[in-house]
């Protein structure tokens, strides 16, 4: 079979969101870069269909040219090859993306059969707007699930699992399919460094897609001003627990 | 005055919560315009509450009107026949604005609709001002990053975070019921619930716990959380974890809390060898009272936190349990 993973990379943030001076983007100069979680259950998701099923996963990206890292790390993981659509920074909004992604999956179609499953995050790490799997699953005209925390291909179809309350909603899709993945739908392997080595050499297709008008056009970040607490500190070690059990005592906790 | 439309997603024979606060949240934009809302529902028998009632029982939420589709491929979730008929209504209607609640399903409906309506959709939103362009303020990053955007479609299409509003009742009298059986496509009910497996549940939710004991990367084993679960066990808690310690295989995704894990809104965290990343923290954010076990006093979790123990967690935490149990002469 032939698996397409559709990864975004976003900043490593980790203590607090410090924004650019025109407040149009995170400040990275002291951040690094990761693919968001769910995509990268995805990618897990990809190699292991291949393992199972044999064929070939590609993974994609619209992104800066520094995203090739993230395209390497997937490639690190046994994806076969690469698809960069390289962007100059600025943000490209849902539509855009579905547009050049939808562009990217018809010529590689074209050229190298159909995929059988287009994989995406459930949202994307950064700016989560719940919509591109959605989209270009609507623009090639095949079905679509989102939330999903198991996934099986047999026979042509995808059984793919939704948790809902007290147990497990099943869809069953016809492929070709597209599926939007949640993190914890497995527990993502770390490349080897023979994985690393051989990344290198794999074949990163590279294109330069233009950027349409917006109709979803970020102006402005803004973090939220949560009340910077000043913890209580109750001690230090293990002679601090008389104070812990105290205000445990007094939160109404034991 | 726009006519804004709702969807309505609902739980326990009445509007879901996220539901309820949309519909308070279409009343404050529509300014006036009226509100119309859609329950979609399987045949009647089944239901425990009819869902004309629960048509009808909109109007607590303001809605004047409620749209209730009935057809038998509804008895399970079918997201591409909902926004069909979403998407039909709102051109019937012609709604100006079209709203749902900012759930998975609400997310994944209404992307489906505005992507059929070919119009653009921010998930998520806090607020929301109509015009030409529709300014939106919409959450990025589980909340701790918000986003000020131009939404430029001919209808707006747009889901309201969770608690962007408290849902508030108006003195008003039942919406008006419209039930109609809608037209749907067969291409629309390939991607439908087709079957449920129950999974065993037990112990705590983490989601409803009201204490939940933590443990990070400073935890440094899937066996250094015997001591965790301990205290837990003694505080009748849930137990958690950070994103370090799943991907590391120490605990299941289950216990992840955090922007891709799970939400909790706990009396009391106990975060133990946690560092409170960003993400981490948009999914503590509920939680009354924070204790931080950490032992770099400069940790990020020092600035969410209300008490701290600066410590080796493998220290503290086993003699916390230990003084519970002295006090309770255990
Ligand atoms: C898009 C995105 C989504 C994410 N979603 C989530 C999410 O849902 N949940 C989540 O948790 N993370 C999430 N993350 C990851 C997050 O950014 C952090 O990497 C993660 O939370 C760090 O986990 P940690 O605090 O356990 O580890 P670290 O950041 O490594 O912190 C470990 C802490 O333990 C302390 N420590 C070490 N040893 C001890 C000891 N013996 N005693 C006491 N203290 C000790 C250290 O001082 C430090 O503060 C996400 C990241 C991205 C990019
Ligand atoms: N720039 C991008 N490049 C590749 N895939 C993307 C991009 N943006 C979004 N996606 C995919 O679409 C999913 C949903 O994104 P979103 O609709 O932005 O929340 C993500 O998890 C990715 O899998």
């Amino acid at each position: 079979m032939k698996v397409l993973v559709c990864i975004k990379s976003v900043p490593a943030v980790a203590g607090r969101i410090t924004l650019t001076a025109d407040a149009r983007a995170i400040d990275t100069k002291h951040l690094g870069f990761a693919i968001g979680p769910h995509e990268e259950c995805a990618v897990e998701e990809a190699v292991r269909l291949i393992e199972a099923h044999g064929g070939e996963a590609v993974v994609l990206t619209l992104g800066t040219a520094g995203a090739l890292e993230q395209l390497r790390d997937a490639l690190a993981l046994g994806i076969a090859r690469a698809i960069h659509l390289v962007t100059d920074g600025a943000e490209w909004d849902p539509e855009s993306t579905t547009a050049a992604i939808v562009d990217a999956i018809r010529a590689d179609e074209a050229a190298s059969g159909p995929f059988d499953l287009v994989l995406v995050g459930n949202e994307a790490g950064d700016s989560a707007d719940y919509q591109v799997g959605v989209r270009i699953g609507r623009a090639l005209g095949r079905p679509v699930v989102t939330a999903i925390k198991g996934l099986s291909v047999a026979d042509g179809r995808a059984r793919c699992e939704q948790e809902a309350s007290g147990g497990r909603d099943v869809f069953e899709l016809p492929l070709p399919a597209v599926v939007g993945v949640l993190e914890g739908i497995n527990l993502p392997r770390f490349p080897s460094v023979p994985g690393r080595l051989r990344a290198k050499s794999k074949p990163v297709e590279v294109s330069e897609p233009a950027r349409p008008a917006q109709r979803l056009e970020m102006q402005r970040l803004v973090v939220p001003q949560g009340a910077a607490k000043q913890a209580v500190v109750l001690g230090q070690g293990a002679d601090a627990a008389p104070a812990v059990v105290e205000v445990l005592a007094n939160l109404g906790v034991i | 005055m726009a006519t804004a439309l709702v969807l309505v997603t609902t739980a326990d024979g009445a509007a879901d919560d996220v539901s309820q606060q949309a519909l308070t949240f279409a009343r404050g934009l529509a300014a006036g315009g009226p509100v119309h809302a859609l329950v979609v529902a399987g045949e009647p028998g089944a239901e425990g509450v009819p869902a004309e009632a629960v048509a009808a029982g909109l109007g607590t939420w303001g809605a004047a009107q409620a749209h209730l589709a009935r057809h038998p491929a509804f008895e399970t979730f079918a997201p591409d026949a909902i926004a069909a008929v979403l998407t039909e209504l709102a051109a019937r209607l012609d709604a100006g604005v079209v709203i749902g609640p900012g759930t998975e399903a609400g997310n994944t409906v209404l992307a489906r609709a505005a992507a059929r309506d070919g119009q653009p959709f921010a998930a998520n939103c806090t607020a929301v001002t109509l015009g030409s362009p529709t300014q939106v303020t919409r959450q990025r990053w589980g909340g701790t990053l918000q986003e000020e955007a131009a939404l430029r479609g001919d209808r707006a299409f747009f889901t309201v975070a969770p608690h962007a509003v408290s849902a508030a009742a108006v003195e008003a009298s039942p919406a008006a019921v419209d039930a109609f059986t809608p037209d749907i496509d067969d291409a629309d009910l390939i991607v439908r619930v087709v079957d449920r497996v129950a999974a065993a549940v037990g112990g705590i939710s983490l989601a409803e716990a009201k204490v939940v004991v933590s443990g990070g990367r400073g935890v440094g084993s899937a066996d250094g959380f015997r001591p965790i679960e301990e205290l837990a066990g003694l505080l009748g808690a849930a137990v958690g974890c950070s994103r370090a310690v799943t991907i590391s295989g120490w605990r299941s995704h289950v216990d992840q809390v955090g922007q891709t894990g799970t939400k909790i809104a706990p009396n009391l965290y106990i975060a133990a060898g946690i560092s409170g990343a960003t993400q981490h923290m948009a999914g503590a954010k509920g939680a009354k009272k924070i204790l931080a076990i950490n032992k770099d006093a400069e940790a990020p979790i020092m600035a969410a936190a209300d008490y701290a123990v600066i410590g080796d967690l493998h220290q503290v935490v086993p003699a916390i349990s230990a003084e519970i149990r002295r006090v309770r002469g255990t």
